[in-house]
């Protein structure tokens, strides 16, 4: 994939423990191309959250990547010194964590943490700092005098835009989201999320959104990639996703959702909950919750196949072998 | 799994490792782990060691005084004599009793007037809690060491007890604070108004919710009060408040001060109690470091993460 | 609801918080005259964004909060006699609630059944703790952990999310209410997991009888469970009626946008909707007037001077607006 913006090839991360460490990212490969919007979506303890500070070079001990790269315009991150990551962290890439709206220091105004945001990787005169700061303000339509305003005095909404902000203070190339929405409700979220599809589509960056919340993301972004007990068990285009999801868990994950429209109809969810990563299931690791699985999917873990050209699913079911079985038994 | 019961299935999300221990194997654990106090702890076992056994291990009755005075160090002496010709060691050795059981009364007492007044104050919210606050506040400032010392002068040999109240009435402000706040922060938790709404009384809550969940501050601060109460009863002795004809530490070094033991060549007689008590402080402080860690596993993390980061 | 007296009843509920200090004379208005009903054997849902006054509904009704004005009355009997601890403790055992953080809910130092057994003691006096044991383990298995023996012993931190709210259910219903206040009960949980607590509300509704006041700011799952929707916004109510009235004619134009709002992703893809980032109001002493108007695009002039009141437009349908047409 030549042009490929951020590359994620077949990434491995361990946590330390007791005994064996716990693989919380379990051979990963995604792509992500200049402006495109990513879904990451799974349910809590899936690891999304460890994928993308592994992505984001965040991790922390006992984290540690075990195997594979990442690489961000062809450069590996975890090769390139110190200094060079701090010059590219923020200019290039940034990142917005999970309730960012704690992130914020308690005393310090808003505009004196996006000066201070913008100092630490730029020399620029301080009126020139606070015109940019009220302009990405602007930008995420908070009212410039806010510059003034300590966290507290703003909303929920308004700090999580706060954060968003200070992500955009250099327009990067690439913004990592994890679950920025997560602490507001309906409403707020929505307003949220088409904010930022406004602001990409205006500055053209790159967006990777971890999420566990499918129906968020799915109005939203161009690609998903779906995340189960480390794994990515489904990767393609949103549209195609949504409108035919292969592997069960996408299946089951896209039923969860009550609709407000049509019959209404009694629904299940998935039984069973996300297996315990210390000793997760031989095999398939989805296969004890599975409405479809097979023998074979509890001894033999499951092929990555792409039954669409350059999407992917972790099934036994998309097997070239186990399709043909399918076509020859729904042949008329 | 059986697909017939709930859609979360019946097996816990933790399978293996967990080992469940109970709040003290809990309490052990930590201690084991953190090598400052497990020190910690092997000093307080020493000294509580000597303390209860010292019947049996004192050599001789340490009031007698029938030795040679002001004896340098021998085979049948190991510390020396004072110079009123008693033993220092057997000296040393009764004297770790009053330490400890002042350490211990007082540190308990404190702690528990200290539970009183501070989660009181943030269950009960408004006026009581400004109340309590205000009170709280003015022991604060109280000057502890002349109050201690006015204190103790006016009631001038009336002994152990008056010494514990005092390091009571001057310590406990502090941990009243302490605990105050962390009350608070409980109050958002939700099993508390669950508490609340499935009826439980409110001093139920308080005892049986809330307090049990505060556990380790409340040994941190029994452990500092405790510290805070040796310290003091040893520089109160020293002054010859308190009970000077009862051997302990802190009126060793007062007779020892007395007695210029250090210019008249019996210096052991000063050194080793100040020694003992600054060891059994250290001990208590020592200990802390444990319950420090229990209340706050980020502690843990970087602990471990500090001993991986070794080449 | 089965045409019988309602279980529980509200009129004028209100409540108000003095802000910063006692000395102050700023007013938080949580919640402004919310007449609420709920009856028998059935789920009403109340509907609204952070702010909108849900859940401080969900403690009037629970008596945690003691209200500013306004009335409740449990099967016609006025609530705020009720002094006495015995009184009280009646009350608990007929009107029960369910947290929104499973996290939070349960105390980390006891095994998770603790509360269980407590408000077995304090509700169903039953004797001996083997009896006890006996009743937890057969409400555990009512609301679908089993094997019921093993959850008795374990601690929160060995649970999952939907599992520790499945306890809260349990806990609640020791006290062998007839009313559950649920607030926000799947908020917290994965999606995928919610369903199992939602079907377990209705199973519960339908076999055991149970009435639950369903707090929550997702109408889609308000939809999905509940026979009547309320809405609220800036602690007044706005609009309440049969839940498919209210989603099929929704004559607020809040309950309009909520809507709007959800995302569905089984629906097609529609017209992109209106970039509003506006956020929900705290209201500080508010004068006379609508709260929507800020946000409302049908807004006149009365809607800035009369507070609307709530006013049918339809078979059991309310809606508190003064621009809302009523069915035909």
């Amino acid at each position: 994939m030549g042009d490929a913006l951020l590359e994620v090839q077949d990434l491995v991360v361990e946590y330390a423990g007791a005994g064996r460490p716990v693989v919380a990212v379990d051979r990963v490969s995604l792509s992500l191309r200049r402006g495109e919007f990513l879904g990451l979506v799974g349910e809590s303890g899936c690891g999304k959250s460890t994928l993308c500070f592994a992505v984001a070079q965040l991790l922390l001990p006992p984290a540690r990547v075990a195997s594979g790269r990442v690489l961000f315009k062809g450069r590996d991150l975890a090769q390139i010194g110190e200094r060079e990551l701090r010059h590219v962290r923020w200019r290039e890439f940034s990142v917005v964590m999970q309730s960012a709206m704690n992130a914020l220091n308690p005393v310090m105004t808003i505009g004196a943490q996006l000066r201070d945001a913008i100092a630490a990787h730029e020399r620029v005169a301080g009126r020139d700092a606070n015109a940019r700061a009220a302009e990405v303000l602007r930008l995420v339509g908070i009212d410039a005098l806010h510059l003034r305003s300590y966290p507290h005095q703003l909303s929920g909404g308004m700090r999580q835009r706060a954060m968003i902000a200070m992500a955009l203070v250099f327009t990067p190339d690439l913004i990592v989201m994890d679950e920025p929405t997560s602490a507001l409700d309906v409403v707020g979220q929505r307003a949220l999320m088409a904010q930022i599809k406004g602001l990409q589509r205006r500055f053209g960056f790159a967006v990777l959104f971890v999420t566990h919340d499918m129906s968020l993301v799915g109005r939203y972004s161009d690609r998903l990639a779906i995340m189960y007990a480390g794994q990515i068990v489904e990767l393609g285009a949103t549209e195609a996703i949504f409108a035919q999801p292969r592997h069960p868990y996408s299946q089951g994950l896209l039923m969860a959702f009550p609709s407000i429209s049509g019959p209404r109809q009694h629904l299940q969810g998935i039984p069973g909950q996300p297996p315990d990563l210390r000793e997760p299931p031989a095999g398939c690791r989805f296969h004890p919750r599975c409405p479809r699985v097979l023998e074979r999917c509890r001894t033999q873990a499951p092929p990555p196949c792409a039954p669409r050209g350059d999407d992917l699913v972790l099934c036994h079911l998309y097997t070239p072998k186990e399709a043909e079985r399918g076509r020859l038994s729904t042949a008329p | 799994m059986d697909r017939s019961t709930a859609v979360d299935g019946p097996t816990g999300h933790v399978r293996g490792g967990a080992v469940r221990l109970s709040p003290l194997g809990r309490v052990g654990a930590a201690v084991l782990a953190n090598r400052k106090a497990a020190a910690g702890a092997l000093l307080l076992a020493l000294f509580t060691a000597v303390a209860l056994l010292a019947p049996l291990i004192a050599p001789y009755d340490p009031e007698a005084s029938d030795f040679l005075p002001t004896a340098p160090p021998s085979a049948a002496h190991w510390l020396g004599t004072t110079s009123l010709g008693q033993d220092v060691l057997s000296q040393v050795i009764w004297g770790a009793r009053p330490s400890l059981v002042i350490g211990l009364i007082a540190g308990i007492v404190a702690t528990v007037i200290s539970i009183l007044v501070g989660v009181t104050a943030a269950y009960r919210g408004g006026l009581p809690d400004l109340l309590l606050s205000l009170a709280t506040d003015v022991f604060l400032v109280l000057p502890a060491l002349p109050l201690m010392i006015v204190i103790a002068a006016y009631l001038k040999g009336s002994g152990t007890w008056v010494l514990i109240a005092v390091i009571v009435v001057t310590g406990w402000a502090f941990g009243a604070r302490q605990l105050r706040a962390q009350a608070l922060s409980l109050r958002g938790r939700e099993f508390l108004e669950a508490a609340r709404v499935r009826g439980e009384r409110g001093s139920y809550v308080i005892v049986c919710e809330m307090l049990p969940t505060m556990t380790s501050l409340i040994a941190a601060n029994v452990l500092g009060a405790a510290l805070y109460a040796v310290l003091a009863a040893a520089g109160l002795q020293f002054l010859g408040l308190g009970d000077i004809n009862a051997i302990s530490w802190g009126s060793m070094l007062y007779w020892a001060q007395n007695n210029e033991a250090l210019q008249t060549g019996a210096p052991l007689w000063a050194i080793v109690p100040g020694l003992c008590i600054a060891l059994l402080g250290a001990a208590l402080a020592l200990l802390n470091y444990a319950f420090d860690e229990l209340s706050n596993p980020a502690l843990r993390a970087a602990r471990r993460a500090r001993g991986r980061r070794a080449p | 609801m089965d045409g019988s007296a309602p279980l529980l009843e509200a009129r004028g509920l209100t409540k108000h918080f003095r802000l910063g200090g006692p000395f102050s004379r700023r007013l938080l208005h949580a919640v402004d005259d919310v007449d609420l009903a709920i009856g028998r054997r059935e789920i009403v849902a109340v509907v609204g964004e952070s702010g909108s006054g849900k859940s401080t509904v969900a403690r009037l009704l629970a008596l945690v909060y003691r209200p500013t004005r306004g009335e409740i009355r449990y099967r016609g009997e006025p609530v705020a006699g009720l002094r006495s601890r015995s009184q009280m403790l009646a009350y608990r055992g007929h009107v029960q609630m369910v947290f929104q953080d499973p996290y939070s809910a349960l105390n980390p130092v006891y095994p998770a059944a603790h509360g269980l057994l407590r408000a077995l003691r304090l509700h169903r006096g039953e004797s001996g703790r083997h009896g006890r044991e006996e009743a937890a383990a057969r409400l555990l298995a009512s609301v679908g952990l089993t094997p019921p023996g093993e959850f008795l012993r374990k601690y929160p931190f060995e649970l999952s999310g939907g599992q520790r709210q499945r306890i809260g259910f349990a806990q609640a219903l020791a006290c062998g209410p007839e009313l559950i206040l649920a607030d926000e009960p799947v908020s917290m949980l994965d999606v995928s997991i919610r369903l199992g607590i939602l079907n377990l509300m209705a199973e519960l509704r339908d076999r055991d009888g149970v009435s639950f006041l369903y707090i929550t700011h997702d109408i889609a799952s308000a939809r999905y469970v509940a026979d009547r929707i309320a809405v609220m916004y800036a602690g007044h109510l706005v609009e309440s009626g049969p839940a498919e009235a209210v989603l099929a004619h929704p004559r607020h134009p809040y309950t309009r946008l909520l809507l709007a709002a959800v995302p569905d992703p089984r629906a097609p893809a529609g017209a992109e909707p209106s970039d509003e980032v506006a956020e929900p109001p705290r209201v500080v002493d508010p004068g006379q007037g609508c709260r929507f108007r800020p946000r409302c695009p049908y807004a006149v002039a009365e809607c800035a001077r009369l507070t609307p009141r709530p006013r049918p437009v339809g078979a059991g349908h309310l809606a508190a607006c003064h621009v809302a047409e009523a069915d035909e």
